[in-house]
Protein backbone atom coordinates (compact mmCIF):
# COMPACT_ATOMS: atom_id res chain seq x y z
CA UNK A 1 0.00 0.00 0.00
CA UNK A 2 1.33 3.41 -0.82
CA UNK A 3 0.63 6.88 0.08
CA UNK A 4 0.62 10.00 -2.44
CA UNK A 5 0.21 13.57 -1.98
CA UNK A 6 -1.32 14.94 -5.16
CA UNK A 7 -1.68 18.63 -6.38
CA UNK A 8 -4.68 19.43 -8.73
CA UNK A 9 -4.76 19.84 -11.68
CA UNK A 10 -4.05 15.98 -12.14
CA UNK A 11 -1.83 15.09 -14.92
CA UNK A 12 -2.40 11.68 -16.24
CA UNK A 13 0.57 9.69 -15.11
CA UNK A 14 -0.52 11.29 -11.42
CA UNK A 15 -3.68 8.48 -11.45
CA UNK A 16 -1.84 5.93 -13.24
CA UNK A 17 0.55 4.70 -10.48
CA UNK A 18 -2.60 5.59 -7.68
CA UNK A 19 -3.74 1.13 -7.32
CA UNK A 20 -6.61 0.68 -5.48
CA UNK A 21 -5.74 0.49 -1.87
CA UNK A 22 -3.74 3.35 -2.04
CA UNK A 23 -3.81 6.21 0.38
CA UNK A 24 -4.30 10.18 -1.36
CA UNK A 25 -3.87 13.28 0.14
CA UNK A 26 -5.23 16.15 -2.04
CA UNK A 27 -4.10 19.39 -2.12
CA UNK A 28 -5.42 22.09 -4.49
CA UNK A 29 -8.63 22.68 -5.79
CA UNK A 30 -11.53 20.25 -6.03
CA UNK A 31 -15.24 20.83 -7.47
CA UNK A 32 -18.67 19.65 -5.51
CA UNK A 33 -20.78 18.22 -8.09
CA UNK A 34 -23.67 16.10 -7.52
CA UNK A 35 -27.31 14.69 -9.17
CA UNK A 36 -28.31 18.49 -10.08
CA UNK A 37 -24.92 19.72 -11.41
CA UNK A 38 -23.90 16.01 -13.36
CA UNK A 39 -26.67 16.27 -15.29
CA UNK A 40 -26.66 20.18 -16.22
CA UNK A 41 -23.28 19.23 -17.58
CA UNK A 42 -24.02 16.85 -19.61
CA UNK A 43 -27.09 19.00 -20.60
CA UNK A 44 -24.81 21.72 -21.66
CA UNK A 45 -22.50 19.18 -23.86
CA UNK A 46 -25.50 18.63 -25.51
CA UNK A 47 -26.74 22.22 -26.45
CA UNK A 48 -22.47 23.04 -27.67
CA UNK A 49 -22.78 25.44 -24.34
CA UNK A 50 -19.27 25.82 -22.88
CA UNK A 51 -18.89 25.23 -18.78
CA UNK A 52 -18.28 28.17 -16.97
CA UNK A 53 -15.23 26.08 -15.38
CA UNK A 54 -12.79 23.80 -16.56
CA UNK A 55 -12.68 20.23 -15.42
CA UNK A 56 -9.32 19.44 -17.56
CA UNK A 57 -7.04 17.51 -14.87
CA UNK A 58 -9.68 18.42 -12.57
CA UNK A 59 -11.00 16.57 -9.45
CA UNK A 60 -14.82 16.33 -8.98
CA UNK A 61 -15.77 15.81 -5.09
CA UNK A 62 -19.53 14.23 -4.62
CA UNK A 63 -20.62 16.45 -1.97
CA UNK A 64 -23.22 18.88 -1.16
CA UNK A 65 -22.08 21.57 1.31
CA UNK A 66 -23.04 22.88 4.02
CA UNK A 67 -22.07 26.95 3.77
CA UNK A 68 -22.22 30.12 5.65
CA UNK A 69 -22.71 33.29 3.48
CA UNK A 70 -20.92 35.86 6.04
CA UNK A 71 -19.50 39.75 4.76
CA UNK A 72 -16.89 38.25 3.40
CA UNK A 73 -18.42 36.19 1.35
CA UNK A 74 -18.88 31.99 1.48
CA UNK A 75 -17.35 29.57 4.16
CA UNK A 76 -17.85 26.22 5.09
CA UNK A 77 -19.71 25.05 7.67
CA UNK A 78 -19.55 20.96 7.40
CA UNK A 79 -18.95 19.32 3.43
CA UNK A 80 -18.38 15.42 3.53
CA UNK A 81 -19.16 13.00 1.00
CA UNK A 82 -22.50 12.43 -0.43
CA UNK A 83 -23.27 8.56 -1.63
CA UNK A 84 -21.28 8.61 -5.20
CA UNK A 85 -23.75 5.32 -6.52
CA UNK A 86 -26.62 7.97 -7.73
CA UNK A 87 -24.13 9.97 -10.01
CA UNK A 88 -22.85 6.05 -11.97
CA UNK A 89 -25.40 6.09 -15.10
CA UNK A 90 -23.64 10.10 -16.14
CA UNK A 91 -19.96 9.33 -14.89
CA UNK A 92 -19.21 7.39 -18.68
CA UNK A 93 -20.57 10.07 -20.58
CA UNK A 94 -19.16 12.81 -18.64
CA UNK A 95 -15.75 10.85 -18.35
CA UNK A 96 -16.03 11.14 -22.24
CA UNK A 97 -16.70 14.90 -22.59
CA UNK A 98 -13.89 15.84 -19.77
CA UNK A 99 -10.49 14.72 -18.68
CA UNK A 100 -11.79 14.51 -14.84
CA UNK A 101 -9.33 12.83 -12.96
CA UNK A 102 -10.46 11.79 -9.97
CA UNK A 103 -13.70 11.51 -8.24
CA UNK A 104 -14.02 11.65 -4.28
CA UNK A 105 -17.26 10.78 -2.72
CA UNK A 106 -18.33 7.63 -0.60
CA UNK A 107 -19.84 4.23 -0.96
CA UNK A 108 -18.14 3.41 -4.63
CA UNK A 109 -19.72 3.27 -7.70
CA UNK A 110 -21.63 0.90 -9.55
CA UNK A 111 -20.14 0.00 -13.53
CA UNK A 112 -17.50 2.59 -14.40
CA UNK A 113 -14.50 0.35 -14.24
CA UNK A 114 -14.32 0.65 -17.67
CA UNK A 115 -15.15 4.23 -18.42
CA UNK A 116 -12.46 4.85 -15.88
CA UNK A 117 -9.85 2.93 -16.98
CA UNK A 118 -6.53 4.53 -18.00
CA UNK A 119 -8.01 7.73 -17.48
CA UNK A 120 -9.54 8.45 -13.43
CA UNK A 121 -9.65 6.95 -9.92
CA UNK A 122 -12.66 7.13 -7.52
CA UNK A 123 -11.20 7.95 -3.86
CA UNK A 124 -13.14 7.29 -0.42
CA UNK A 125 -13.27 9.61 2.20
CA UNK A 126 -15.23 8.31 4.97
CA UNK A 127 -19.01 9.39 4.59
CA UNK A 128 -20.20 11.51 7.35
CA UNK A 129 -17.47 13.38 8.39
CA UNK A 130 -18.21 16.17 7.46
CA UNK A 131 -16.43 18.43 10.12
CA UNK A 132 -12.99 16.61 10.04
CA UNK A 133 -13.83 17.08 5.80
CA UNK A 134 -14.27 20.98 6.43
CA UNK A 135 -10.91 21.06 8.43
CA UNK A 136 -9.05 20.54 5.02
CA UNK A 137 -10.85 23.08 2.75
CA UNK A 138 -9.08 26.53 3.34
CA UNK A 139 -11.14 28.56 0.77
CA UNK A 140 -14.07 29.18 -0.83
CA UNK A 141 -13.30 30.33 -4.19
CA UNK A 142 -15.98 30.30 -6.51
CA UNK A 143 -19.87 28.82 -6.31
CA UNK A 144 -21.35 28.03 -10.32
CA UNK A 145 -25.15 27.27 -10.65
CA UNK A 146 -26.34 28.77 -7.21
CA UNK A 147 -30.33 28.63 -8.72
CA UNK A 148 -29.24 24.49 -8.05
CA UNK A 149 -29.81 25.40 -4.57
CA UNK A 150 -26.98 25.18 -1.80
CA UNK A 151 -26.41 21.37 -2.14
CA UNK A 152 -26.48 21.11 -5.87
CA UNK A 153 -24.50 23.64 -6.68
CA UNK A 154 -21.12 23.72 -7.89
CA UNK A 155 -18.66 24.74 -5.15
CA UNK A 156 -14.71 25.47 -6.04
CA UNK A 157 -13.20 24.50 -3.07
CA UNK A 158 -9.56 25.03 -1.90
CA UNK A 159 -8.30 22.18 -0.19
CA UNK A 160 -4.89 21.26 1.20
CA UNK A 161 -4.41 17.76 2.09
CA UNK A 162 -7.77 16.64 1.80
CA UNK A 163 -7.40 12.99 3.10
CA UNK A 164 -6.87 10.19 3.98
CA UNK A 165 -8.35 9.39 1.02
CA UNK A 166 -8.52 5.75 -0.17
CA UNK A 167 -8.50 4.52 -3.94
CA UNK A 168 -12.04 2.75 -4.06
CA UNK A 169 -10.96 2.29 -7.81
CA UNK A 170 -8.34 2.71 -9.54
CA UNK A 171 -7.69 3.18 -13.20
CA UNK A 172 -6.42 0.01 -13.96
CA UNK A 173 -10.17 -1.90 -13.34
CA UNK A 174 -9.65 -2.81 -9.98
CA UNK A 175 -12.72 -1.83 -7.60
CA UNK A 176 -12.27 -2.51 -3.52
CA UNK A 177 -15.85 -2.11 -3.62
CA UNK A 178 -16.73 -4.88 -5.55
CA UNK A 179 -14.58 -7.29 -3.97
CA UNK A 180 -15.97 -6.68 -1.00
CA UNK A 181 -19.32 -7.04 -2.52
CA UNK A 182 -18.34 -10.60 -4.11
CA UNK A 183 -16.91 -11.70 -0.71
CA UNK A 184 -20.22 -10.56 0.91
CA UNK A 185 -22.50 -12.81 -1.60
CA UNK A 186 -20.24 -15.80 -0.80
CA UNK A 187 -20.69 -15.07 3.00
CA UNK A 188 -24.38 -14.48 2.39
CA UNK A 189 -24.95 -17.77 0.82
CA UNK A 190 -22.69 -19.81 3.87
CA UNK A 191 -25.64 -18.07 6.21
CA UNK A 192 -28.02 -21.21 6.99
CA UNK B 1 -49.32 23.64 39.02
CA UNK B 2 -47.82 22.71 35.98
CA UNK B 3 -45.53 24.47 34.32
CA UNK B 4 -47.19 26.92 31.39
CA UNK B 5 -46.07 25.75 28.32
CA UNK B 6 -46.33 28.87 25.59
CA UNK B 7 -45.13 29.73 21.91
CA UNK B 8 -41.74 30.65 23.02
CA UNK B 9 -40.60 27.79 25.11
CA UNK B 10 -41.43 25.74 21.87
CA UNK B 11 -40.02 27.46 19.35
CA UNK B 12 -36.58 27.70 22.00
CA UNK B 13 -36.73 24.11 22.96
CA UNK B 14 -36.69 22.92 19.28
CA UNK B 15 -33.82 24.92 18.47
CA UNK B 16 -31.80 23.55 21.34
CA UNK B 17 -32.80 20.26 20.63
CA UNK B 18 -31.92 20.40 17.14
CA UNK B 19 -28.74 22.04 17.93
CA UNK B 20 -27.39 19.16 20.27
CA UNK B 21 -28.64 16.55 17.33
CA UNK B 22 -27.20 17.76 14.34
CA UNK B 23 -23.66 18.43 16.65
CA UNK B 24 -23.59 15.33 18.79
CA UNK B 25 -24.36 12.30 19.14
CA UNK B 26 -26.21 10.18 21.93
CA UNK B 27 -23.50 7.95 24.34
CA UNK B 28 -24.76 4.97 23.38
CA UNK B 29 -23.58 5.14 19.79
CA UNK B 30 -20.54 6.82 20.38
CA UNK B 31 -19.80 3.76 23.09
CA UNK B 32 -20.59 1.49 19.82
CA UNK B 33 -18.35 3.08 17.87
CA UNK B 34 -15.34 2.55 20.02
CA UNK B 35 -16.05 -1.15 20.40
CA UNK B 36 -16.44 -1.53 16.95
CA UNK B 37 -13.01 0.40 16.28
CA UNK B 38 -11.24 -2.24 18.81
CA UNK B 39 -12.80 -5.15 17.14
CA UNK B 40 -11.34 -4.20 13.62
CA UNK B 41 -8.36 -5.96 12.40
CA UNK B 42 -8.06 -4.58 9.04
CA UNK B 43 -6.12 -0.85 8.90
CA UNK B 44 -8.32 0.45 6.87
CA UNK B 45 -11.52 -0.66 8.87
CA UNK B 46 -9.87 1.05 11.55
CA UNK B 47 -9.24 4.24 10.03
CA UNK B 48 -12.36 4.71 8.87
CA UNK B 49 -13.79 4.36 12.51
CA UNK B 50 -10.95 6.64 13.86
CA UNK B 51 -12.01 9.38 11.18
CA UNK B 52 -15.33 8.83 12.49
CA UNK B 53 -14.90 9.48 15.99
CA UNK B 54 -12.29 12.75 15.18
CA UNK B 55 -15.00 13.93 13.44
CA UNK B 56 -17.58 13.75 16.11
CA UNK B 57 -14.86 14.91 18.40
CA UNK B 58 -14.52 18.29 16.11
CA UNK B 59 -17.91 18.60 15.72
CA UNK B 60 -19.14 18.66 19.04
CA UNK B 61 -16.01 20.91 20.44
CA UNK B 62 -16.75 23.65 17.25
CA UNK B 63 -20.60 23.19 17.41
CA UNK B 64 -21.11 22.50 13.86
CA UNK B 65 -23.07 20.12 12.23
CA UNK B 66 -21.73 16.12 12.00
CA UNK B 67 -22.50 15.80 9.10
CA UNK B 68 -23.54 17.90 6.04
CA UNK B 69 -26.65 15.93 5.42
CA UNK B 70 -28.32 17.58 8.15
CA UNK B 71 -30.98 15.93 6.89
CA UNK B 72 -35.27 16.39 6.74
CA UNK B 73 -36.10 16.90 10.10
CA UNK B 74 -38.48 14.44 11.50
CA UNK B 75 -40.24 14.86 15.56
CA UNK B 76 -41.57 12.78 17.41
CA UNK B 77 -44.48 14.39 20.07
CA UNK B 78 -45.79 12.51 23.08
CA UNK B 79 -48.68 14.78 24.24
CA UNK B 80 -49.49 14.70 27.82
CA UNK B 81 -53.52 15.16 27.30
CA UNK B 82 -53.15 16.99 30.49
CA UNK B 83 -51.26 19.36 28.81
CA UNK B 84 -52.50 22.83 28.44
CA UNK B 85 -51.62 24.24 24.32
CA UNK B 86 -53.06 27.46 23.95
CA UNK B 87 -50.99 28.11 20.83
CA UNK B 88 -50.74 26.01 17.76
CA UNK B 89 -47.90 23.60 18.59
CA UNK B 90 -46.69 23.03 14.89
CA UNK B 91 -46.52 27.30 13.99
CA UNK B 92 -43.79 26.64 16.92
CA UNK B 93 -41.87 23.56 15.75
CA UNK B 94 -41.52 25.15 12.12
CA UNK B 95 -40.62 28.42 13.60
CA UNK B 96 -37.91 26.56 15.39
CA UNK B 97 -36.55 24.73 12.36
CA UNK B 98 -36.29 28.04 10.70
CA UNK B 99 -34.55 29.63 13.17
CA UNK B 100 -31.98 26.45 13.83
CA UNK B 101 -32.05 26.42 10.24
CA UNK B 102 -30.33 29.76 9.56
CA UNK B 103 -28.46 29.76 13.70
CA UNK B 104 -26.48 26.65 13.92
CA UNK B 105 -26.69 26.32 10.05
CA UNK B 106 -28.11 23.60 8.64
CA UNK B 107 -28.20 22.62 4.77
CA UNK B 108 -31.61 23.52 3.14
CA UNK B 109 -32.82 19.82 2.50
CA UNK B 110 -36.38 20.59 1.74
CA UNK B 111 -37.50 20.34 -1.83
CA UNK B 112 -40.53 20.24 -4.32
CA UNK B 113 -39.85 16.04 -5.14
CA UNK B 114 -40.79 16.95 -8.81
CA UNK B 115 -39.64 20.48 -9.26
CA UNK B 116 -36.76 20.37 -7.00
CA UNK B 117 -36.54 23.72 -6.14
CA UNK B 118 -35.63 24.02 -2.18
CA UNK B 119 -37.65 26.07 0.16
CA UNK B 120 -34.49 27.34 2.19
CA UNK B 121 -35.61 26.99 5.75
CA UNK B 122 -36.05 23.20 5.87
CA UNK B 123 -39.76 23.59 6.17
CA UNK B 124 -42.73 22.74 3.31
CA UNK B 125 -45.47 20.54 2.95
CA UNK B 126 -45.77 18.09 4.99
CA UNK B 127 -42.01 18.96 6.11
CA UNK B 128 -41.00 18.77 9.01
CA UNK B 129 -42.55 15.58 9.43
CA UNK B 130 -44.21 15.80 13.24
CA UNK B 131 -45.60 12.54 14.65
CA UNK B 132 -47.84 12.82 17.46
CA UNK B 133 -48.48 10.18 20.43
CA UNK B 134 -50.84 10.61 22.91
CA UNK B 135 -50.44 9.90 26.63
CA UNK B 136 -51.87 10.70 30.17
CA UNK B 137 -49.04 13.52 31.33
CA UNK B 138 -49.09 16.63 31.67
CA UNK B 139 -45.80 17.49 29.62
CA UNK B 140 -44.64 17.51 26.14
CA UNK B 141 -41.69 15.26 25.22
CA UNK B 142 -40.29 16.36 21.98
CA UNK B 143 -38.14 14.19 20.06
CA UNK B 144 -35.95 15.38 17.26
CA UNK B 145 -33.95 12.68 14.52
CA UNK B 146 -32.71 14.51 11.54
CA UNK B 147 -32.86 12.00 8.56
CA UNK B 148 -29.84 12.04 5.80
CA UNK B 149 -30.87 10.43 2.40
CA UNK B 150 -27.73 8.05 1.67
CA UNK B 151 -29.26 5.86 4.39
CA UNK B 152 -32.73 6.63 3.95
CA UNK B 153 -32.73 5.77 0.06
CA UNK B 154 -31.02 2.30 1.05
CA UNK B 155 -34.39 1.72 3.08
CA UNK B 156 -36.63 -0.80 1.55
CA UNK B 157 -40.19 -2.25 2.70
CA UNK B 158 -42.42 -5.87 1.56
CA UNK B 159 -45.55 -6.73 2.32
CA UNK B 160 -45.61 -10.75 2.53
CA UNK B 161 -47.91 -13.52 2.38
CA UNK B 162 -49.00 -14.42 6.10
CA UNK B 163 -46.95 -18.03 5.72
CA UNK B 164 -43.86 -16.59 4.67
CA UNK B 165 -42.10 -15.42 7.94
CA UNK B 166 -38.97 -17.65 7.06
CA UNK B 167 -38.21 -15.29 4.90
CA UNK B 168 -38.01 -12.39 6.55
CA UNK B 169 -34.31 -12.73 7.88
CA UNK B 170 -33.53 -13.18 3.96
CA UNK B 171 -35.39 -9.62 3.41
CA UNK B 172 -33.59 -8.28 5.69
CA UNK B 173 -30.21 -9.33 4.86
CA UNK B 174 -30.96 -8.55 1.30
CA UNK B 175 -31.63 -5.10 2.10
CA UNK B 176 -28.01 -4.60 4.25
CA UNK B 177 -26.22 -6.46 0.75
CA UNK B 178 -27.78 -4.51 -1.49
CA UNK B 179 -27.03 -1.26 0.25
CA UNK B 180 -23.38 -2.14 1.04
CA UNK B 181 -20.97 0.68 1.29
CA UNK B 182 -23.81 3.40 0.32
CA UNK B 183 -25.83 4.15 3.45
CA UNK B 184 -22.33 5.17 5.69
CA UNK B 185 -22.13 1.93 7.61
CA UNK B 186 -21.51 0.80 10.12
CA UNK B 187 -25.52 1.36 9.96
CA UNK B 188 -28.20 0.77 12.32
CA UNK B 189 -31.25 -1.35 10.82
CA UNK B 190 -34.88 -0.22 12.35
CA UNK B 191 -37.13 -3.29 11.36
CA UNK B 192 -41.17 -2.68 11.56
CA UNK B 193 -42.89 -5.78 11.07
CA UNK B 194 -46.68 -6.19 11.11
CA UNK B 195 -49.05 -3.30 11.27
CA UNK B 196 -49.74 -2.08 7.55
CA UNK B 197 -48.03 -0.52 4.59
CA UNK B 198 -46.83 3.23 6.42
CA UNK B 199 -47.20 1.61 9.72
CA UNK B 200 -44.34 -1.03 9.27
CA UNK B 201 -42.66 1.59 8.05
CA UNK B 202 -43.17 3.87 11.05
CA UNK B 203 -42.52 0.99 13.65
CA UNK B 204 -38.90 0.67 11.94
CA UNK B 205 -38.25 4.13 11.71
CA UNK B 206 -39.25 4.62 15.71
CA UNK B 207 -37.08 1.42 16.65
CA UNK B 208 -33.95 3.60 15.56
CA UNK B 209 -34.95 5.69 18.94
CA UNK B 210 -33.78 2.85 20.68
CA UNK B 211 -30.69 2.61 22.88
CA UNK B 212 -27.89 1.04 20.83
CA UNK B 213 -26.96 -1.93 23.14
CA UNK B 214 -30.89 -2.43 24.10
CA UNK B 215 -30.89 -5.77 21.88
CA UNK B 216 -33.18 -9.15 22.46
CA UNK B 217 -31.57 -12.22 21.60
CA UNK B 218 -33.50 -12.48 17.91
CA UNK B 219 -32.21 -8.73 17.57
CA UNK B 220 -28.33 -9.93 18.47
CA UNK B 221 -28.49 -12.96 16.19
CA UNK B 222 -29.70 -11.01 13.34
CA UNK B 223 -26.97 -8.40 13.68
CA UNK B 224 -24.53 -11.23 13.93
CA UNK B 225 -25.48 -12.62 10.26
CA UNK B 226 -25.30 -8.71 8.78
CA UNK B 227 -21.67 -8.27 10.07
CA UNK B 228 -20.61 -12.13 8.94
CA UNK B 229 -21.39 -10.21 5.71
CA UNK B 230 -17.92 -8.17 6.00
CA UNK B 231 -19.53 -5.19 4.37
CA UNK B 232 -17.49 -3.30 6.94
CA UNK B 233 -17.14 0.32 7.53
CA UNK B 234 -18.15 2.62 4.30
CA UNK B 235 -18.03 -0.86 2.27
CA UNK B 236 -14.66 -1.48 2.57
CA UNK B 237 -14.81 -4.28 4.08
CA UNK B 238 -14.48 -5.24 7.67
CA UNK B 239 -16.36 -6.96 10.69
CA UNK B 240 -18.62 -4.04 11.63
CA UNK B 241 -21.46 -3.62 8.81
CA UNK B 242 -23.99 -2.37 11.72
CA UNK B 243 -23.98 -1.14 14.83
CA UNK B 244 -27.36 -2.70 16.33
CA UNK B 245 -30.97 -4.07 15.08
CA UNK B 246 -33.43 -3.22 16.67
CA UNK B 247 -37.55 -4.54 15.91
CA UNK B 248 -40.67 -3.03 16.27
CA UNK B 249 -43.82 -5.12 16.01
CA UNK B 250 -47.61 -4.30 15.85
CA UNK B 251 -50.74 -6.78 15.22
CA UNK B 252 -51.35 -6.81 11.52
CA UNK B 253 -54.52 -7.95 9.36
CA UNK B 254 -54.66 -12.13 9.31
CA UNK B 255 -53.86 -11.86 5.74
CA UNK B 256 -51.07 -9.73 5.44
CA UNK B 257 -47.36 -9.77 6.81
CA UNK B 258 -45.65 -6.33 6.15
CA UNK B 259 -42.07 -5.78 6.87
CA UNK B 260 -40.03 -2.56 6.31
CA UNK B 261 -36.19 -2.33 6.89
CA UNK B 262 -35.21 1.42 8.03
CA UNK B 263 -31.27 1.84 7.62
CA UNK B 264 -29.76 4.49 9.58
CA UNK B 265 -26.21 5.87 9.07
CA UNK B 266 -23.78 5.69 11.88
CA UNK B 267 -24.64 9.18 12.87
CA UNK B 268 -27.68 8.14 14.62
CA UNK B 269 -28.83 11.44 15.65
CA UNK B 270 -31.30 12.24 18.15
CA UNK B 271 -32.56 14.05 21.03
CA UNK B 272 -35.28 15.21 23.25
CA UNK B 273 -36.72 17.72 25.47
CA UNK B 274 -39.67 17.76 28.07
CA UNK B 275 -41.80 20.77 28.96
CA UNK B 276 -44.46 21.11 31.28
CA UNK B 277 -45.59 19.17 34.19
CA UNK B 278 -45.47 19.06 37.56
CA UNK B 279 -41.24 19.05 37.55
Amino acid sequence: MMEYRLRTPLKKDDILKIKAGDIVYLSGTMFTARDEAYARILEMAEEHKELPFDLEGAVIYHCGPLMNETADGWEVVAAGPTTSARMSKMTPKLLELHQVRAFVGKGGMDNVKEAMENKAVYLAFTGGCAALAAMAIENVLRVHWKDLGMPEAVWELEVKDFGPLVAGIDSHKNDMFLDVRKKANEAYSMIE
Amino acid sequence: MPEIIDYDNVVSAVVDILQKAQTTLPKDVITALEKAKDRETSNIAKEQIEAILKNIEIAGNRKIPICQDTGIIIFFVELGRKAVIGFNLEDAIHEGVRIATRSIPLRPNAVDPLSRSNTGDNTGEGIPDIRYEINDSNSIKITVAPKGAGSENMSAIRMFNPTEKENIRNFILDTVLNAGGKPCPPIIVGIGIGGSFDKAARLAKNALLKNTEDMTEQERMLLEDINSLGIGPMGLGGKTTALAVHIKKAHCHTASLPVAVNIQCWANRHASVTLGGDA
